[in-house]
């Protein structure tokens, strides 16, 4: 077929119009959320003293770390998720999450006498940490691979470690509701480790799903 | 010329996406001149045919040209899609090439006219249910309109629309993926 013919047979097709990417990226976010959610109060639910709990800067730190996580992810994959856009200063924005998380850790460290430190980063239900992040966080994340398919980065591997990232960053928000540990020394390693996990499942969902 | 060929290809598109058909021929055969221009000079040893990259460059940016954002300059979404599309040739025959992703934003490609020979894009066309096939080639190899097609095979022009979309994705999905 001469590249004449094959235009002839686009343009015949050009009626048809798919819905543009940044708007499909707000809906699957909102399908994304409305899963982790559903998940979430079916199964393990918010902690019982969350009320009281909201008064606390612990417990609203995490809700700081996590949000900025999936804010700076969500911007950085759609960057990624469309060609020639440019994703230099999303890109930047992702050590926002990070740095505050090492700047509490250091707050906490001069706060907490040093005998506590070690209770504090165990804490009381790690393990539950660890498989109910990635838990919640599948759903959404298996959405955000199908959106980079219907998407065109031409970054995959990336792209889909970043969708593991904007997953791990929400289900970790409904997450935080739940656990009782709210030290940053807590968060900054369990939290760390089941984000971690998803983030390599996108990668590898990246590399291995998202062809186009 | 490269600040012409942006303001004039974007105004096409958006015109094409507003429904204008004329514009969005006259875009693609703008792009598909420029594309060939770049691949052209890219491709230095044998063993990729510059012109089957420029069509699965076509195919893919038709099939998601809802990723690109009409406040957005055109030419450097084109030119990410064709590199990819480069890469991607190049990968699947076994060879590793770099091109740098600067380079591509001072790309001056001249158009350059279409030369023939054997296609992976018929390969993939072989490769579609017999409906789909007959409506692509139609309307591509014998230049038909979708009017013309659906009478001369006896199905609506609904039926037509549908298969021409389905065809195309699955072109566009297995270019080159099909033995070579």
């Amino acid at each position: 077929m001469r590249t004449e013919d094959l235009i002839k047979a686009l343009d015949a097709d050009a009626r048809d119009e798919a819905m543009p990417m940044d708007r499909a990226w707000w809906l699957a976010v909102g399908v994304a959320m409305a899963i982790a959610a559903m998940v979430f109060f079916a199964t393990i639910g918010p902690r019982p003293d969350i009320m009281p709990a909201m008064h606390t800067m612990r417990f609203m730190s995490k809700f700081v770390f996590t949000l900025t996580l999936a804010a700076s992810a969500f911007a950085l994959i759609r960057a990624l998720s469309m060609p020639g856009a440019s994703t230099r200063r999303a890109t930047a924005w992702m050590i926002a999450a990070p740095l505050l998380v090492v700047l509490a850790v250091v707050l906490e460290l001069f706060v907490v006498p040093e005998a506590d430190w070690g209770k504090r980063l165990i804490g009381s239900n790690m393990m539950i940490c660890m498989s109910f992040i990635p838990l919640i966080g599948i759903g959404p994340l298996a959405i955000f691979l199908g959106m980079l398919r219907y998407g065109a980065p031409t970054r995959p591997v990336l792209a889909g470690a970043v969708a593991g990232l904007l997953a791990g960053g929400l289900a970790a928000t409904f997450y935080a509701a739940h656990c009782f540990d709210d030290s940053p020394l807590f968060v900054a390693t369990w939290y760390t480790v089941a984000i971690a996990f998803l983030t390599a499942l996108g990668a590898l969902g990246g590399r291995f799903f998202v062809r186009w | 010329m490269t600040g012409k060929d942006e303001a004039e290809l974007s105004r096409l598109l958006r015109a094409a996406i507003a429904g204008d058909e004329r514009a969005y021929a006259d875009f693609l055969h703008g792009i598909a001149a420029l594309v060939r221009g770049f691949v052209r000079r890219k491709i230095v040893q044998g063993g990729v045919d510059p012109e089957d990259v420029v069509q699965e460059t076509l195919l893919a940016i038709h099939v998601k040209r809802h990723t690109w954002r009409p406040d957005a300059p055109v030419l450097p979404w084109v030119y990410a899609i064709a590199r990819f599309k480069l890469i991607d040739a190049f990968r699947r025959r076994g060879r590793r090439i770099e091109v740098e992703i600067d380079e591509i934003a001072e790309t001056f490609a001249e158009p350059e006219a279409e030369t023939v020979s054997e296609r992976d894009i018929n390969r993939a066309l072989d490769g579609l249910p017999p409906a789909q096939r007959s409506v692509v080639a139609s309307i591509s190899v014998d230049g038909h309109s979708i009017g013309e097609t659906a009478s001369k095979l006896g199905i609506s022009e609904t039926a037509v629309r549908v298969s021409l979309h389905r065809g195309l994705a699955a072109i566009a999905k297995r270019f080159g993926r099909t033995a070579t």
